[in-house]
């Protein structure tokens, strides 16, 4: 069925290569996207509009609400960065989109060209069946062969038209040598015109044009409904990867500039600021920092850089600006890198048959058999009559078309897919519900999917009010996260700073002031001369001869982490914990949220080994993770789940992408999959029923071409409804 | 029955004729951005003189 048998790679289209993410950017250079999260209504639309077009050099503006995004068409010289900040003074939140990785016009030519097939089979199909319902009632002779004239005159240039995905996707599959759905499809669709067009010639009494052209119809509609969720889908994955613009700041000879990161070259000097990410692998020439490498490693104890150290891309640079010499770019770099692991990681992953695959599989060669079986049988007891014969087999295959199963699954994915999406989940496979529905293991990675991988302070009560006050005030002289959460807390408790001066901040090292003449600081172990803890933390020496106080941090929870794995162990799941990070915060968290299984400082190939050895046990393992320590571990597990903040690889190893903050949908979803499942089954049950009734009819010989339309809309229509039921 | 002779062929041209609007709305990508038609049509810009 086409759920499968088109299967997309997401992989493919979400992770484009560095080269041909900058031909297209090179092409577009004047059209601009920006996506416009906030934007819901009439009044939104001409606000965003009218302040892009009275920038100078804005050519013209058009917000597209479906999409909640806006194209400009400007003059170079107008940046977006520029048209950012004067949508944020008008009060909308808007983001840089890659245009190259929005491949728009692609997908959308796809969808008007299914969409202009399915309304020309259903102008063919009303009609058809307005001259059917004349002959049904009786309608004799002249009347009636004029009447299947204007029928076939219908009936056969709309097959033609509209059944060209069927027969193509059919010749496909023979050319393959297999048997897909899509071949008794065609079959039925050409044998059926082909003896309805004799029997009129013949003056004959039945046509089955109204019943091949609305068996048309309704592929077409479950087609059309599978690729549509699978456009959204596929169209939010894009712009969650067209949101990370790569760019950095390259050092040339005539001073900054900002360029993709495709043009940089091997040896190229790149400055990273403070709080962004590295934009590719390199050697520190220049400065002292700290970075966060959580992300990479799952670690959150962030690690010290200075000059001639290497860093490599993704990790965040937190205190000090860096030059870094560039020692990977374009085909070796880690973009590149990070597409080949999901590539193998991908092949790596077992094939999963979906219940449509198997249903087609059994389906296929038994509708060809019974066809065969009504036409040989009718030969013998006719004593070789060609035309009854035929005319027998062509409505077992009319009657037996896949019509309900070719909606059953479609129907449940895009009504389901439609509900998770509302509560803050993408599908982005098409399978991935079934594997959901099938999962009885839970495997969470830790920093960035458990937690947010925001520290908060977490033993403040242990401090007396004096180192307080003078903890507030140095954390106000840093944008370093460990100090701005000092900072927030402090002024949470309603601390006020002590009155220092001097304050400044040592890249790398921490922040020094004066209190008096007291030299005060916050910072490192080492450089307040305390004895570094196993956790997160930072020291103040406030140089009143005490030994150092410490400040230990732990991560904040993920809102929704504590229902979430409450609700998947009420449900009876196997919860697991598996991090890179040290024993003391992992042992604390699992603590905190319950879980009795967890293992600290795994290494990626741990823990895809301890996936591939759950799965081994005969367990179906749901991995949550979102760094790229997880991403052979999230390509490896039955079905995976990364939040939107995760990093690019990951996402594009997973099956859904969590688009909020909240965790909660996870145990929604996992719920919801067992229901969307029982429902897939459910259709199937319910249009082998309407086959098994009508069936022997048709082997009989007594299918009136009412009979064969009848059963085929019932079954449809009966398949959609108890689908749309999961709304 | 010599009503058919007529009935018949202008039940096909009104068919047709939603055949081609249908079409027609298609080239001209109206099926691209459903909400926001739903909602500019409420927008009062451009309701005093025609947009340059």
């Amino acid at each position: 069925m086409s759920a499968t048998s088109i299967s997309a790679c997401p992989a493919c289209i979400a992770a484009p290569s560095a080269e041909a993410m900058a031909a297209a950017r090179a092409q577009k250079a004047s059209g601009l996207v920006l996506s416009l999260p906030t934007a819901h209504c009439a009044a939104c639309i001409s606000d965003v509009e009218r302040e892009l077009t009275r920038m100078p050099g804005v050519r013209s503006a058009r917000v597209n609400l479906t999409l909640k995004r806006v194209s400009v068409e400007a003059a170079p010289e107008v940046t977006p960065e520029a048209m950012i900040a004067r949508l944020a003074g008008i009060g909308y939140e808007a983001h840089e989109l890659d245009p190259g990785l929005l491949s728009v016009t692609e997908t959308d030519r796809r969808g008007r060209d299914l969409l202009m097939r399915l309304g020309v089979a259903g102008f063919a199909m009303m009609n058809v069946m307005l001259l059917s319902v004349a002959v049904w009632s009786g309608a004799e002779a002249a009347t009636r062969d004029l009447f299947h004239w204007i029928s076939a005159a219908i009936a056969l240039p709309t097959l033609v038209f509209a059944g060209q995905p069927f027969f193509a996707s059919a010749w496909a599959s023979l050319k393959a040598r297999r048997l897909g759905m899509d071949v008794p499809i065609s079959l039925a669709l050409i044998l059926s015109s082909a003896i309805s067009l004799y029997e009129t010639f013949q003056g004959g009494e039945h046509a089955y044009f109204d019943a091949a052209v609305s068996l048309c119809f309704f592929l077409l509609a479950g087609r059309y409904l599978d690729y549509r969720s699978r456009a959204i889908a596929r169209s939010a994955a894009e712009e969650l990867a067209a949101l990370e613009v790569p760019r950095a700041t390259r050092i040339g000879p005539e001073g900054e500039s900002i360029v993709p990161i495709a043009e940089l070259a091997l040896g190229d000097l790149v400055r990273v600021r403070p709080g962004a990410r590295m934009p590719v692998d390199g050697i520190v020439t220049e400065g002292a920092s700290e970075l966060d490498r959580s992300l990479l490693t799952g670690e959150t104890l962030p690690v010290r850089v200075a000059a001639g150290l290497p860093v490599s891309a993704g990790e965040v640079n937190l205190t000090g600006p860096l030059t870094v010499r560039v020692t990977a770019a374009g085909r070796d770099s880690s973009l590149h890198r990070m597409a080949d692991l999901v590539a193998v990681a991908e092949s790596a992953r077992n094939r999963y048959t979906s219940l449509a695959d198997r249903m087609a599989r059994a389906y296929s060669p038994s509708v060809h058999l019974l066809a065969l079986a009504a036409f040989i049988g009718w030969m013998v007891q006719s004593g070789g009559d060609i035309r009854l014969a035929v005319n027998v087999a062509s409505a077992v295959l009319i009657i037996t078309c896949p019509c309900a199963l070719a909606l059953a699954v479609p129907a449940v994915v895009t009504a389901a897919s439609g509900r998770l999406f509302r509560q803050g989940l993408l599908i982005k496979d098409g399978t991935a519900l079934e594997r959901l529905a099938e999962v009885d293991t839970v495997v969470f990675d830790k920093t960035g999917t458990l937690t947010l991988g925001a520290p908060r302070p977490i033993d403040l009560d242990r401090h007396d009010a004096t180192d307080l006050s003078l903890v507030a005030a140095l954390a106000a002289g840093s944008a370093h996260p460990l100090s701005a959460a000092l900072a927030a807390a402090l002024t949470d408790r309603g601390i006020a700073p002590a009155p220092v001066s001097g304050l400044r901040e040592v890249p790398g090292e921490g922040v020094e002031a004066f209190l008096g003449d007291r030299r005060v600081r916050l910072g490192r172990a080492d450089w307040t001369g305390a004895t570094p803890e196993d956790m997160t933390a930072t020291y103040l020496d406030a140089g009143d001869g005490r030994a150092p106080r410490t400040f230990v941090f732990a991560d904040q929870l993920r809102p929704g982490a504590a229902e979430a794995v409450a609700a998947l162990k009420a449900a009876g799941k196997r919860v697991v914990l598996l991090s890179g990070d040290a024993e003391t915060p992992v042992a604390r968290l699992s603590k905190e949220l319950g879980i009795e299984e967890w293992h600290a400082g795994a290494r990626p190939e741990e823990k895809a080994g301890r996936v591939a050895d759950l799965t081994a046990a005969g367990g179906r393992v749901l991995m949550v993770g979102d760094g790229l320590n997880d991403t052979a571990a999230l390509a490896g597990a039955h079905v995976s789940v990364s939040p939107a903040t995760a990093l690019d690889a990951a996402r594009v190893a997973s099956d859904i992408v969590l688009l909020g903050q909240d965790l909660q949908p996870i145990a929604l979803a996992a719920s919801l999959a067992v229901t969307a499942r029982r429902r897939i089954k459910q259709n199937f049950a319910l249009s082998l029923g309407y086959n098994l009734v009508a069936v022997p009819v048709a082997l009989l010989g007594l299918a009136t071409p009412l009979i064969a339309a009848l059963a085929m809309s019932a079954s449809s229509i009966t398949v959609s409804l108890n689908a749309l039921r999961l709304r | 029955m010599e009503m058919l002779v007529y009935l018949i062929p202008a039940s096909l041209l009104l068919g047709g004729v939603g055949l081609a609007a249908f079409l027609w709305a298609l080239r001209n990508r109206q099926f691209e951005d459903p909400d926001g038609d739903g909602q500019r049509f409420l927008s009062d810009d451009w309701d005093d003189r025609p947009k340059p």
